[in-house]
């Protein structure tokens, strides 16, 4: 009797827990509002389904606790009722799985008109490269990285030239426009993550990978790592603040491309030739 | 052949049944068991102290050492949880503790839990002990290789625990060990660490294959006459296709391990991509990091059933034998058994919905993850209709059980949760997946476990473990768990990130220091709850009461050996013929409210009995 007591207050506290819960998630700041919804959903008919097997068995506990001069029913099976069950579950299972798919579908098909950001992951920090005028970015590769080439942008590539170069962990994005993020990474995995903005995709070192969102609140926001890096892991954090279009485009005029960057060194190469010679 | 065997049906069967005492002149048809197609295995005795103890080839006494050591690593991966514990809720108390001890922590204790206590108790463990003894045999197959077996994971334990003490330390890569973090520098014990981690690795991989191959040609060869198939009590069911799987999916660990070490020790590039560290361009190039994580997924989801699939198995046993009822729907159990078990190698990537693979894979996968969930529920749905109309007895041992399938299908739904492909994105790398595979593959397991403890520990032992103390011991476990693992999934919502040293200076996670401290210290109590077993086996060695033959009146073999504890040989001078599955409980017109798998039909001729 005890056992069936307890067993009922645990289901009773564990839904009283998830209605009244301080901790949930943080106010959604992207377009992926319908990752909240399909949790939603999953919470009905997962949790649904949790409390009545749960009450099921405290019920049974009650009913059919031990008595000597009882028997229990012999019927090794019940096809029928087998059979109900297993399609009631796959029913089930599928009204999960298609809004989850659909999602996905939306999550895997980047809109055309998306910003390419390209986010540059090493131990244990952020920069981040935007397109110019042109539109594209420029090629890179790991080892063309320099002090005078923080990106490994390629140097014969004419799409480059016009890049600019964040060299900062904080980016600023554009409200309500789609930014298309491609990660990648020098060293080991790391993983760009945005808590409010929901969307998260590794970066791994040797190839570039992707996922998009649109922020639609004003703010700024922390950026953490979500995949284990080292030992510099849990401090591996960035920024980004959410603009409206106005205060963006500001921000924007005011950052380096990576020609004006490369004649900045070639400067300081002169200069500092002078210098000796001097 | 068939001709052969019919020649000699009727004296065989015959003669059968006088020998076994039971009265085959009623009807010798209808108790009719095959004859024997093998003969009788030879036995080789210990002659010392040696042979019996230490280099033993008696499977229950490699299932006790077994049982031991995979235990003695529990209790380092229990310690290590609690040091993590401190860090996390009272990190003021914890100074002693660098962020490098701290992911080595994390690390060890994934290792050791999954692979060195939980698989190798399971099938090292139960599997060695109850599967000669449930299906009617004198011993494993191969009692010689079964010996090495258990001494291969015992050296490839001593490795894991040398790691503690070589320079660097032991390997902080994450229990995962995804490339390339793991052999580079920045990550602790990238040195002797991560090597003393793949060469254990591989022995445990080398001893286990040659275990799991006697469970399962012991399980398809040497069963007793009558133990067909589909006679076999579900524990057995379980732990062999859990054996199948691991036969299957271990390979895929051993080859990635020994890539690694080849990358870590020659410089070769199977998972290593052109890196640039402190400026400098590592001799590495071209390999993939996702390889890595393909194969060790690969190895990774199967095992999540290696430790599943027994559990579900002897949580049946023990749900049919305290509720007095056949266990419902035999057959469909059964076959969500072997069909979860085919299933678990369709689905590995769902651990890979964001580590960049191609994101296509993501609708495969998530469709896949699904589809298993449909067995999965039927085992749950029969667990729960075993109950129902039985005669539960509301002991220890079903306390666990039911204990076990509250934590299981809390699990199982958030398994729901992060396999459908899109909501995985925002929870993945979250505590809300620590709480998830904590509550499905560590609470429910060991809920099993502690079952079968106090279960077969009357067998074993001979000696009655005490009810008092199990009741004790299963409230504080099952309370403190559940109120560590059921809240954490909220701290998952939130956003925090899993293995973080340190979390709190940003503001949307101020708010779960508290659950963190709260969280600590329910771990700190369930885990010290957990020495009341310590100590009631200690006292009940000492001074328990002692236990008649089959306490829980179960119908299985291995209550029905000719001594409590069963000697070397199991079951004395003649096997045990079998007549029936073993959940002929509450049998309408028997008189005992159990049948024996060895009660043949003509000594309990009024039942109505539907399944034999």
């Amino acid at each position: 009797m005890h056992a069936g007591i307890i067993f009922l207050l645990v289901i009773v506290g564990s839904v009283l827990f998830h209605i009244f819960t301080p901790w949930y998630w943080t106010d959604i700041a992207s377009n992926w509002g319908g990752m909240d919804s399909t949790i939603t959903l999953t919470f009905w008919v997962g949790g649904g389904v949790f409390v009545a097997v749960c009450l099921f068995m405290v019920y049974c506990i009650f009913r059919y606790s031990h008595k000597e001069d009882r028997r229990a029913e012999y019927k090794p099976e019940d096809k029928k009722l087998e059979k109900i069950l297993t399609w009631a579950t796959t029913l089930g299972v599928c009204a999960l799985l298609a809004p989850g798919l659909i999602i996905w579908n939306q999550y895997v098909n980047v809109p055309k008109n998306a910003l390419e950001v390209d986010v540059m992951a090493w131990q244990w920090g952020w920069q981040y490269r935007l397109p110019g005028a042109d539109g594209k970015l420029g090629t890179t590769q790991v080892r063309n990285i320099a002090d005078n080439n923080p990106f490994g942008i390629n140097p014969d590539d004419p799409f480059g030239k016009d890049d600019i170069m964040i060299e900062s962990d904080v980016i600023n994005l554009e409200n309500n426009r789609p930014v298309k993020i491609l990660l990648r990474s020098v060293d080991v995995l790391h993983n760009w993550y945005v808590p409010q903005f929901r969307s998260k995709m590794d970066a791994v070192p040797g190839t570039v990978t992707f996922y998009w969102f649109e922020p639609n609140k004003v703010g700024e926001y922390e950026v953490l790592c979500a995949e284990y890096c080292g030992v510099g892991h849990y401090a591996m954090r960035g920024g980004v603040e959410v603009q409206d279009k106005a205060e963006y485009e500001v921000w924007l005029s005011e950052q380096e491309t990576f020609q004006q960057l490369s004649a900045r060194y070639e400067k300081l190469n002169v200069d500092g030739n002078k210098l000796v010679k001097k | 052949m068939s001709d052969e065997y019919d020649n000699n049906k009727s004296y065989q069967a015959q003669s059968s049944e006088v020998l076994d005492g039971s009265a085959g002149s009623v009807n010798p048809d209808m108790d009719y068991v095959r004859p024997a197609e093998i003969p009788e295995q030879d036995l080789y005795h210990a002659h010392s102290f040696i042979e019996k103890w230490i280099f033993c080839q008696d499977a229950k006494v490699i299932g006790v050492q077994y049982f031991l050591t995979a235990v003695f690593t529990g209790i380092v991966g229990l310690i290590l949880s609690w040091l993590m514990r401190l860090q996390l809720g009272f990190p003021e108390l914890a100074g002693f503790m660098t962020a490098e001890h701290y992911y080595q922590f994390v690390t060890m204790h994934g290792m050791i839990m999954v692979v060195y206590f939980l698989t190798a108790l399971f099938l090292g463990g139960f599997g060695n002990y109850l599967i000669p003894l449930m299906v009617g045999a004198r011993d494993m197959v191969f009692p010689y290789v079964n010996m090495l077996s258990f001494w291969m994971f015992f050296v490839a334990v001593a490795v894991l625990m040398a790691s503690f003490f070589v320079p660097g330390g032991p390997t902080g890569a994450g229990w995962t060990l995804y490339p390339p973090q793991t052999i580079l520098e920045g990550t602790p014990g990238s040195g002797m660490g991560i090597l003393l981690m793949l060469i254990s690795l591989s022995l445990f991989v080398i001893g286990f294959t040659m275990g799991g191959l006697n469970y399962m040609i012991t399980i398809l060869q040497a069963r007793t006459r009558g133990m067909t198939l589909m006679r076999m009590p579900l524990t057995v069911w379980g732990i062999f296709t859990a054996t199948v799987l691991a036969m299957l999916a271990f390979p895929a660990l051993l080859v990635s391990a020994i890539m690694m070490t080849l990358d870590k020790v020659l410089q070769t590039s199977f998972f290593m991509p052109t890196i640039l560290k402190a400026g400098e361009v590592l001799e590495y190039g071209g390999g993939s990091p996702i390889l890595f994580q393909h194969l060790f997924w690969f190895f990774g989801h199967p095992e999540v059933y290696i430790v599943a699939l027994p559990a579900f198995g002897i949580v049946s046993d023990l749900i049919s034998v305290h509720a007095r009822k056949n266990i419902f729907g035999y057959r469909m159990m059964v076959w969500a058994i072997v069909g979860i078990g085919a299933l678990s190698f369709f689905v590995w990537a769902h651990h890979m919905y964001v580590s960049g693979m191609n994101p296509w894979f993501g609708f495969f996968f998530a469709t896949t993850t699904l589809i298993i969930a449909v067995p999965t529920a039927m085992k749950v749905y029969n667990w729960i209709l075993t109950l129902w109309r039985g005669n539960i007895r509301i002991n220890t041992v079903m306390l666990w059980c039911l204990g076990f399938i509250v934590t299981f299908v809390n699990g199982g739904i958030t398994g729901i949760f992060l396999g459908n492909v899109s909501v995985d994105v925002p929870l993945s790398d979250t505590y809300f997946v620590i709480a998830h595979f904590h509550m499905v593959m560590g609470i429910a397991p060991l809920m099993v476990i502690m079952g079968a403890v106090y279960h077969w520990f009357p067998l074993v032992a001979g000696k009655m473990l005490h009810e008092g103390l199990g009741k004790w011991h299963f409230w504080i476990t099952f309370l403190g768990a559940y109120s560590i693992y059921f809240p954490m999934h909220y701290l998952g919502f939130i956003g925090v990130p899993r293995r973080y040293f340190e979390m709190y200076d940003s503001p949307y996670m101020t708010s779960a220091v508290g659950m963190n401290e709260f969280i600590s210290i329910a771990a700190f109590i369930v885990g010290a709850a957990q020495f009341i077993l310590v100590f009631n086996i200690i006292k009940t060695l000492k001074t328990g009461k002692k236990a008649e033959q089959n306490p829980w009146k179960a119908n299985s073999l291995e209550w029905y050996t000719s001594t409590v504890p069963p000697e070397h040989g199991n079951f004395g001078e003649r096997l045990p013929v079998v007549h029936r599955w073993p959940y002929d409980f509450s049998v309408p017109g028997a008189k005992d409210d159990f049948i024996p798998q060895t009660t043949a039909p003509s000594e309990v001729v009024n039942t109505e009995v539907e399944k034999t």
